[in-house]
């Protein structure tokens, strides 16, 4: 690319995305010697995994010596519905306690247990208490701490960023593109290897818990380039957000309650729980109150408490609470701690919770319960790629963190987010720098399709249309929530996909004033294009998945279907299309599937 | 409800000015959903950092009424109803463009810091630490690096000129938070003293006031920072003596 109209940079590897997935390949692959840069959207250390609470999964064992990988991995699995790639939560399970080992080693500063190694927390679907946490704002320790580490490694960082699509050189990948945000000046990045961590999607949706940059742009990278997507259909909504007031609707709180003591109730102060434990966690999961209060202190003689179900059940609990018309007074149910732990015990456990709720409901925790319900929260699916190498099907692409698929399967259990992000970061850093290094050549990017791209970008501010990019994303928010929410039917789905094809055509007459400084209605404009594709893969693979299965809920198929259970929903493009295919889950290895079978 | 009046400083380098502008309000809204709801209807380019909308990223600093605080945790029944308020970008940092500053000299000034360094642990390679030993730089951790503390500091605020030779009350947490960590072997006192501008800090607690994470800057991290770089400066064998047997 001869062409002095953009900037220009070469690598042998680049790493869209700074959270705890981007920075822990970036740190990895310039562990191993190839030229590295880090791209993100935002200022650095602001990624969305700054907001993560309640902590980070690994089997260490440390406050129940019972615990090790293959009870990680069971866990993992059974909250997935058995959907989830195997080799990924196997090898997932496994590395997880040294990538926590290793941030502890690299300044992190965990809670610690009475002699002084790093306490575990309980929480839901986690047969022991598994989450190594610093109170409530474990995501700050963990980003903080990877920040810290690489800004001594020499990894160039390109902060404010946008990429909007992947550079190919006939089927490989070759690069980047994208624009500064402050000044609206374009770039092309050069690169052997690419590795995508841009996170999740929930901005599609009104009422959620992620920050603005969770448009879903790495997916819509991905299909574009010719990657494929699996398990979209099982999108995450989180039991418990923040109800009220209305501007902080979705707001999470952390499940870090209930794994600390606090329970939950309907408006006639019934432990509602014990009423919705499905038949799959039967037998693990406390059917009296008194034996779910023992269970917080004595695991080996009480089961569960059903108030630390895995998310997916939890959620469509409270959401049948309110539909049956025991809710709160706005509109979700109450969760309480405030009758159940003292207030210095919340405090210290809670900070974060504590200081949320006060500033911005006037609610003190440790005196009234709160007020919640389900908000998106978590794309369970994501770009499929290899288990080991975290390759996707594009030579020279790689995927690590919330944007690939395949480790939750239907449902991912909390805190196995955050130990997902450093176990496959790390070898999506290993094997893209690996690729770097074998690739013969530099790589070569067609100035045509630069040329393509810059004019795509810019035309916003062409058009003589009138279209606003605020509503349009109102709108698709309004429609992903009513009609692609927790239940799902046949009827609303159809419906979506109508809008969506609607709001397509009205973004093809966004017109931004202004000029390309720092100008949000333009980066809006282009990150409604990654929102769309996203919201119609989701709608698609859910048509597409006539049963119910972790966060994929059907009012027209209720039940889980056991050949639907042997396949993952495939998303491509073809052409100009999405399509979606069903594609068989490879056969579990006997000794792993005898993990599953184990006693309890 | 009153509709919200609000004055917004529109601009780049170039020159701007406030700009009024008049929005419905519903219950419990902060600042920043305020903003949003103009740059909606009203104002499509206007330009304002943000992320995470729960006072989590440190992202969204800014001038509200002449405080600097963070807009989405700013509520907006603490103004008078139809009381005008005021948002300024945060002034100790150059402009882009509105609301938003470039704080890359922050980003500058972390690259020097000398990194942590710990000294072996325990024969399984993991670290024994008590809470109590901890629970101060766990304090200094909470930090959202929302860079409000450098931006009230008067020692660059009023100084830019002193800008290459001051870290600023951010980065002296940053510091005393390595400092205090149990396992922490690096030596910084050099840095401290000669880098950090240590020195220039006349401990007036303006940062300690600011800060959305309620971090005791001076009390915790400044003062005794100070009182290490003196007695090591004096005192290098007292300092090697603590170093060693990790009273800290
Ligand atoms: C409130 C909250 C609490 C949570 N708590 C927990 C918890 O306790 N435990 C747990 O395990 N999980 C938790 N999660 C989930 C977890 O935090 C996220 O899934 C995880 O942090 C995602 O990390 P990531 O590295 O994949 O991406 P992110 O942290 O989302 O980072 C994405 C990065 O990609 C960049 N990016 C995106 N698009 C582009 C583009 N086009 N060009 C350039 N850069 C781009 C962004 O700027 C950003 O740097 C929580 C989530 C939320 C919202
Ligand atoms: S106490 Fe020191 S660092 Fe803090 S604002 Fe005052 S002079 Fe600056
Ligand atoms: S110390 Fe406090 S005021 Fe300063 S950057 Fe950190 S959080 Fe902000
Ligand atoms: S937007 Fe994150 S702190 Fe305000």
């Amino acid at each position: 690319m001869a062409s002095d109209k953009y900037e220009n940079h070469e690598y042998d590897v680049i790493v869209i995305g700074a959270g705890g997935a981007g920075l822990r390949a970036a740190i990895e692959a310039s562990a191993q010697g190839v030229k590295t840069a880090l791209i993100c959207k935002s200022l650095l250390g602001k990624a969305h995994t700054v907001m993560a609470e309640g902590g980070i999964a690994a089997a260490l064992g440390n406050v129940w010596p019972e615990d090790n990988w293959k009870v990680h991995f069971r866990d993992t699995m059974r909250g997935g519905k058995l959907l989830n790639n195997w080799r990924m939560a196997q090898l997932h399970a496994q590395e997880a306690p040294d990538r926590v080992k290793e941030l502890e080693a690299w300044g992190a500063l965990f809670d610690r247990t009475k002699d002084g190694r790093i306490l575990q927390r309980d929480f839901g679907g986690h047969r022991y208490a598994r989450l190594a946490h610093v109170g409530d704002r474990t995501g700050l320790e963990m980003i903080r701490t990877l920040q810290q580490h690489a800004v001594h490694k020499g990894i160039d960082v390109f902060m404010e960023c946008t990429i909007t699509r992947l550079l190919k050189d006939g089927d490989r990948v070759s690069g980047a593109f994208g624009y500064w945000r402050e000044t609206g000046r374009l770039v092309v990045f050069k690169a052997k290897a690419v590795v995508l961590a841009t996170g999740g999607i929930g901005k599609a949706w009104k009422f959620g818990t992620n920050s603005w940059e969770c448009v879903g742009d790495g997916v819509a990278l991905a299909l574009e380039a010719g990657a494929e997507l699996i398990d979209m259909e099982c999108y995450q909504f989180h039991p418990t957000g923040m109800v009220w007031p209305p501007s902080v609707r979705g707001i999470l709180v952390t499940e870090g309650v209930r794994g600390d003591g606090g329970t939950l109730k309907n408006a006639l102060g019934d432990r509602f729980m014990f009423k919705y434990i499905p038949e799959f966690f039967r037998a693990e999961t406390a059917d009296t109150e008194a034996e779910a209060d023992r269970w917080y202190a004595d695991k080996k003689n009480n089961r569960r408490t059903p108030d630390l179900l895995p998310r997916d059940e939890v959620a469509r609990a409270i959401n049948a609470e309110v539909r049956a018309g025991r809710g709160s007074p706005h509109g979700g149910v109450f969760l309480d701690i405030a009758s159940r732990r003292d207030a210095e015990y919340i405090k210290r456990r809670l900070p974060s919770m504590y200081h949320q709720f006060k500033e911005l409901a006037d609610v003190d925790i440790t005196k009234e319960p709160m007020e919640v319900g389900p908000t998106a929260h978590y794309m369970n699916g994501g770009v499929r790629v290899d288990a080991d190498t975290e390759a996707t099907a594009v030579p020279g692409l790689f995927a690590a963190g919330e944007v690939a698929g395949g480790l939750h399967g239907a449902n991912r259990l909390g805190g196995n987010s955050l130990s997902d992000l450093v176990v496959f970061g790390r070898r999506a850093g290993l094997y893209a720098a690996e690729y770097a290094k074998v690739f013969k050549g530099t790589p070569t990017v067609d100035a045509g399709q630069a040329e393509a791209l810059a004019r795509e970008c810019l035309e916003p501010f062409e058009r003589s249309g009138g279209e606003n990019p605020y509503a349009i994303h109102q709108d698709l928010q309004e429609c992903m929530q009513t009609l692609v929410g927790i239940i799902r039917t046949e009827g609303e789905l159809t419906k979506a996909l109508e809008e969506i094809a609607t709001l397509r055509e009205r973004c093809r007459r966004i017109r931004v004033d202004g000029n390309r400084q720092y100008n949000p209605a333009w980066h809006l404009a282009l990150d409604l294009q990654s929102m769309l594709t996203v919201s119609e893969a989701v709608t698609r693979a859910a048509l597409e998945r006539k049963e119910s299965r972790g966060g994929h809920a059907r009012e027209d198929y209720p039940k889980m279907d056991a050949e639907l259970g042997k396949v993952n929903m495939a998303v491509r493009k073809v052409g100009e299309e999405l399509t979606v295919t069903r594609e068989r889950i490879p056969e579990m290895p006997p000794d792993l599937k005898k993990l599953l079978e184990g006693d309890k | 409800m009153p509709d919200a009046v609000m004055r917004l400083w529109r601009g780049d380098v170039r020159g701007g000015a406030f700009r009024e502008y008049r929005v419905p309000t519903e219950e419990g809204m902060v600042v920043l959903d305020v903003i949003h709801k103009i740059q909606a209807t009203q104002a499509h380019d206007l330009a304002v950092r943000w992320n995470c909308k729960a006072g989590k990223c440190g992202s969204c600093s800014a001038e509200v009424n002449g405080r600097p605080r963070l807009m989405c945790m700013t509520r907006m029944n603490l103004f008078a109803a139809g009381e005008p308020i005021t948002v300024a970008p945060i002034k100790t940092f150059p402009l882009i463009r509105d609301l938003v500053a470039d704080v890359s000299f922050n980003y500058q000034v972390a690259k020097t810091i000398p990194a942590f360094r710990p000294g072996p642990g325990e024969p399984d390679g993991t670290f024994r630490m008590m809470q109590e030993d901890i629970d101060r730089g766990q304090e200094f951790h909470k930090c959202i690096e929302c860079f409000l503390c450098q931006n009230v500091c008067h020692v660059i605020r009023d100084h830019p000129d002193n800008m290459p030779f001051f870290a600023g009350p951010r980065f002296f947490v940053r510091l005393a938070a390595l400092e205090m960590h149990p396992m922490d072997e690096a030596a910084r006192a050099e840095y401290l003293r000669l880098k950090a501008g240590l020195g220039f800090c006349n401990i007036t607690k303006c940062c300690t006031e600011v800060c959305p994470e309620h971090i005791k800057i001076t009390d915790n991290a400044i003062i005794p920072l100070k009182e290490r770089v003196v007695s090591e400066h004096y005192d290098p064998i007292v300092w090697t003596w603590r170093k060693l047997t990790g009273r800290k």
